[in-house]
């Protein structure tokens, strides 16, 4: 009991409270208050988004409400609360209202295992990257379910395009965490902080974190994958009968799902909170956390405003020819070359507490492996972007004949 | 059974697991039926982790959740009448015994020493963690074998799957 109840809690049993209230109410702030941070982070990014996104597209963006447009989500959040909360008739009324519920639980819950500083999380599981895998399952069940819970045909099928994607780039995006968990050997997040105190896993990995980051854009629906809204096509794909504010949890959701791929990305790639000065002050710690995963959550934004939207087929041909079997080679090529380095001591055998010298042996093999690996995809991309460029010149050629034999 | 966060959670993911399987056995909507499966499958996944495994609650959640059901539901979808199944299953004294034969086998086979029982060096203090999970499964006196056995049936179940569904013309 000593060494669960510390902080607040000592505190209130210090004062003179029972050990299990004390207890019991410190971890609900403590949950309260891991769960409030992303709340509140939502409404600030969606500011951010609309704003970024205005000046890619050569806008102001929001400037009206507020000092520059800060108080903008304020007033959308007031007007979708005081919509009209529509059901249509022969919607499945308990699994349509759920659905927007478990969109937005599935990211919050990520952020149960993030840890913000050395010594703030909300909890050090000893699965944590695990869990992580499988509370993002949720989020593509609630698109399944508000899909075909709306009862419209338009919002299944976009419903069954989202899944089909969504679970297809789980693949890609696990195996590509896979790489800063073998590296540290563990699955705690704490520790595959600590485990790159003498190297970036980025930097020991660099196509792990193209793979993933590629794949978590998927994840977030974001352009060049944003089937799952592809306004033009499905109306509005699988939320299209969704109003309100239920309709706003999805697309907080959505959201915020981009900011926490920024925020995981910083932590397993990143060094989350390493930086000059970390240990001096939680406050450092946690603004080299917020700098680092800002950084990624921005260039989100500038490839979601730049780049125009794919087709299904190939998003999942890339999906499958490429990314799958890359992420794999990936994998296989890492673990041998860290098998190999540590029976030669050329690698630290715990990279936790690790300095620079120890990790430089390692860092130039596996980079080299990866720049190897670099030059050969790059060699395919080329030979399979000329074969396109033959067939789209042939294709016109072919069709000019065709007219003239018909025309004869 | 004195009233502890254990317990508590113990009747919480009860009332999921007995819950969920009873909304699957008396909902007429498979999709509805489906979804009520996950429900009683995260119940599961919460036992796992009152049993101190949270890997095993884990890989629950994300192989059952995440991908089975899903798979289930693309499955229902597919079929004709999914809100609307005519059919009503009518032998209740056939299944009533079967189920009770079922449940009474469970009860004799954990109880009673007929699969050799429970004994308490099956149960040890400590708990294992999941890196002694991981070790085990690749150690030659732990479960290497049968962990390489499933690993060879998996793929070539999956080899099977691509050569029956593979397009002969092409």
């Amino acid at each position: 009991m000593d060494e669960i109840c510390t902080g607040l809690c000592r505190l209130m049993v210090d004062s003179g409270a029972e050990a299990g209230l004390a207890q019991f109410v410190s971890l609900l702030v403590g949950v309260l208050l891991v769960s409030g941070v992303p709340l509140l982070t939502v409404i600030l990014l969606i500011w951010i988004e609309r704003k970024v996104a205005a000046r890619i597209q050569d806008r102001i963006g929001p400037n009206r409400v507020g000092p520059i447009g800060l108080m903008q989500t304020f007033a959308d959040l007031l007007k979708l609360l005081g919509k009209e909360d529509i059901t249509p008739t022969s919607a499945d009324r308990l699994l349509y209202n759920v659905a927007p519920l478990v969109s937005f639980a599935s990211v919050v819950l990520i952020w149960a295992i993030v840890p913000f500083t050395p010594f703030h999380y909300g909890v050090d599981l000893e699965i944590g990257a695990l869990f992580f895998v499988a509370v993002a399952s949720f989020g593509t069940l609630a698109i399944m379910v508000a899909g075909w819970a709306s009862n419209n045909k338009y919002a299944l099928l976009g419903a069954f395009r989202v899944v089909s994607l969504l679970v297809s780039y789980e693949v890609p995006l696990v195996f590509a965490l896979l790489v800063p968990v073998m590296l540290a050997g563990s699955m705690s997040m704490l520790d595959i902080v600590n485990a790159q105190s003498g190297m970036w896993f980025v930097v020991l990995s660099p196509l792990a974190f193209i793979i993933f980051y590629i794949s978590s854009q998927a994840e977030t629906g974001r352009a060049p994958f944003d089937l799952i809204e592809a306004e033009s096509e499905l109306v509005a794909g699988f939320n299209i009968e969704y109003s309100g504010m239920k309709f706003g949890m999805f697309f907080a959701a959505e959201f915020l799902h981009v900011f926490t791929n920024g925020i995981l990305m910083a932590l397993l790639f990143f060094g989350g909170w390493m930086g000059p000065f970390y240990y001096e002050s939680p406050l450092i710690a946690f603004a080299w956390l917020g700098a680092k995963g800002g950084v990624i959550y921005l260039t989100t934004l500038w490839l979601r405003n730049t780049v125009p939207r794919l087709r299904i087929d190939q998003i999942m041909a890339f999906n499958w020819k490429f990314l799958v079997p890359l992420s794999i080679a990936n994998i296989v090529l890492i673990s041998l070359a860290l098998k190999l380095l540590q029976e030669l001591n050329l690698a630290p055998r715990q990279l936790i507490g690790a300095s620079i010298i120890d990790m430089l042996p390692a860092t130039i093999v596996l980079l080299l492996i990866n720049g190897a690996l670099t030059m050969y995809l790059l060699g395919i991309l080329r030979r399979r972007g000329q074969e396109a460029r033959r067939e789209a010149q042939a294709a016109p050629a072919q069709f000019a004949r065709a007219t003239a034999a018909t025309a004869d | 059974m004195e009233l502890n966060a254990i317990s508590i959670g113990f009747v919480v993911f009860t009332i999921f697991t007995l819950g969920g399987g009873f909304g699957v056995v008396t909902t007429r909507n498979l999709f509805q039926g489906t979804i009520w499966l996950m429900v009683s499958l995260f119940g599961v996944a919460g036992y796992f982790i009152l049993l101190s495994a949270p890997f095993l609650a884990a890989v629950q959640i994300l192989v059952y959740i995440g991908a089975i059901a899903i798979l289930i539901t693309f499955a229902v979808m597919l079929t004709r009448s999914v809100t609307r199944v005519k059919t009503r299953y009518i032998r209740l004294v056939p299944s009533l015994l079967a189920s009770l034969a079922l449940f009474l086998i469970l009860i004799f086979g954990v109880t009673m020493p007929i699969f050799g029982g429970v004994s308490p060096e099956l149960a040890p203090a400590t708990v294992a963690s999941t890196r002694d999970l991981g070790a085990a499964l690749v150690d030659e006196n732990g479960y290497v074998v049968p962990f390489l056995l499933a690993s060879v049936l998996l793929t070539g179940a999956m080899i099977g799957a691509i050569f029956i569904a593979r397009d002969d013309s092409a």
